[in-house]
């Protein structure tokens, strides 16, 4: 149980913790707000490659976190298209990674729930007097179970993942180092003991922000 | 009497099909036009048409004088008020269900409040203000489906077949207390349905459309007393008795 005491022990290990939420909760908050609109136009929209986009989405909900983190390191390395943002090896680096791999499951997530709505439901909104902004609303309302879900899905993807944030954060200790590369860092020096209380931290964590979700999600549900 | 609807030249096409194609046709002020005709017969793209919610080949659809006044179709749609087959309520109370119309105008609370216990009760339904939507039975569900209408005061009522998917003794009730609440209000509404005796018990005037046309419009005495053609005839199930004559 050694474990314990060092997750007790060690004021970085905390940091490192809160970094991981920190970076993660805004990703996830980001793609959100990216993906409700997308996943609402695509729910709803009529548009020449509307299955082409579709297609990509669906595809991008198994992106690969290191092809992101290629792809992104490239975007924001020094000499690359957005390197005078000098973006590289920060907390934002990871931030933009974690939003590229959460959009996409977040918006594929809404598209399905909103579609599972009866469509005739917005001819009935929109024959009450909503306008289209009020009738999005109603129909996020009606799916915010499904939307919770989503919600849940993108965070966890971008919580648990360790390729990105690695090779667009550069796992610098106090600034970019978060749980998952911390874990691959404590591994790679066999130091099980912190590598394992990092872990519990991890699990602990996932485990706590799920539950809160699918509390809320199921009390909704409930009445 | 004021006309206060009036369609021209209307023709709607779906998926390179015409499915609606009327040359003219009025609502007058008060007056309830039941709309019959079988399943697919474009009854329905006619109330969708009629709200905006359908965008015809052409056609001119003047509510009130609305295509000259510029209004964006929120803002015509606003006038009228609509019912369909299915009650369609949102997941939340019956209160809210009945101002969720009130709320899209941003009318003040109390005079929302106000006018959602007024059609509650006026629909008998005031002991369910505040059950979850997805607890009712079809009949009340439907009923809050028509205190949601109504509690509008819209200038035009369309209803999409409010009765098809309630069993008899429901129905018979709806029925009658929809024609005395629609006698009270002396509201303007469309009626759809493919049942003829609804449309006699409720429609001042019948208007008969069959593949698109409109066929036939009048009183249900004048329809039945001389059908137009022998398609009316057969819709109206006088085929034998036209045969003869």
């Amino acid at each position: 149980m050694d474990f314990i005491r060092t997750i007790f022990s060690d004021p970085e290990i905390w940091q490192i913790t809160l970094l991981s939420l920190k970076l993660s909760g805004v990703g996830t908050l980001l793609s959100l707000l990216i993906g409700l609109p997308l996943g609402t136009l695509l729910a709803y929209g009529k548009f020449p490659g509307r299955s082409i986009f579709m297609s990509i989405v669906n595809a991008g909900m198994g992106l690969p976190p290191v092809v992101v983190g290629l792809a992104v390191a490239m975007l924001l390395w020094r000499s690359g298209p957005l390197g005078s943002l000098r973006l590289i090896y920060t907390p934002s680096a990871i931030v933009i990674a974690q939003t590229v791999i959460a959009a996409p499951v977040v918006t594929g997530l809404t598209s399905a729930a909103l579609q599972q709505l009866n469509p005739r439901l917005r001819l009935q909104l929109l024959g009450l007097g909503a306008s289209q902004t009020q009738v999005i609303l109603h129909m996020w309302w009606e799916s915010r179970l499904p939307l919770l879900a989503a919600l849940m899905a993108g965070f966890g993807s971008v919580i648990s993942e360790v390729g990105a944030s690695m090779m667009v954060g550069g796992n610098i200790r106090y600034q970019t180092r978060v749980l998952t590369t911390a874990i691959v860092l404590e591994t790679s020096k066999g130091q099980f003991d912190v590598a394992i209380a990092l872990s519990a931290l991890l699990l602990a964590v996932t485990f706590l922000i799920n539950l809160t979700l699918t509390w809320i999600q199921q009390r909704g549900a409930k009445q | 009497m004021t006309i206060v609807l009036e369609i021209r030249d209307l023709l709607v096409r779906l998926d390179q099909k015409i499915v609606l194609d009327i040359d003219a046709l009025t609502v007058e002020n008060g007056e309830i036009l039941a709309v019959v005709g079988p399943n697919g017969a474009g009854k329905s793209t006619l109330l969708l048409a009629v709200a905006h919610l359908l965008k015809p080949v052409h056609g001119v659809i003047s509510f009130d004088g609305s295509h000259a006044c510029g209004e964006t179709d929120t803002q015509y749609r606003r006038h009228l008020s609509l019912v369909l087959q299915e009650p369609l309520l949102l997941d939340t109370s019956v209160f809210d269900n009945v101002a969720t119309g009130l709320r899209f105008r941003q009318l003040p609370r109390a005079e929302t409040k106000q006018r959602v216990e007024t059609w509650l009760k006026r629909f008998g339904i005031e002991h369910l203000r505040n059950r979850p939507a997805c607890k009712l039975s079809g009949g009340e569900a439907q009923r809050v489906s028509l205190a949601r209408a109504f509690s509008l005061q819209p200038e035009l009522l369309l209803l999409d077949e409010p009765f098809s998917a309630l069993d008899s003794p429901s129905r018979t009730r709806l029925l009658e207390d929809l024609k005395t609440v629609l006698t009270e209000t002396n509201t303007t509404t469309i009626f759809i349905t493919h049942d003829l005796k609804e449309a006699s018990s409720l429609g001042e005037r019948m208007a008969v459309i069959l593949n698109g046309k409109l066929h036939q419009i009048g009183t249900p005495d004048e329809i039945y007393a001389n059908p137009k053609d022998d398609e009316v005839r057969a819709f109206l199930g006088l085929a034998g008795k036209g045969s003869d004559s």
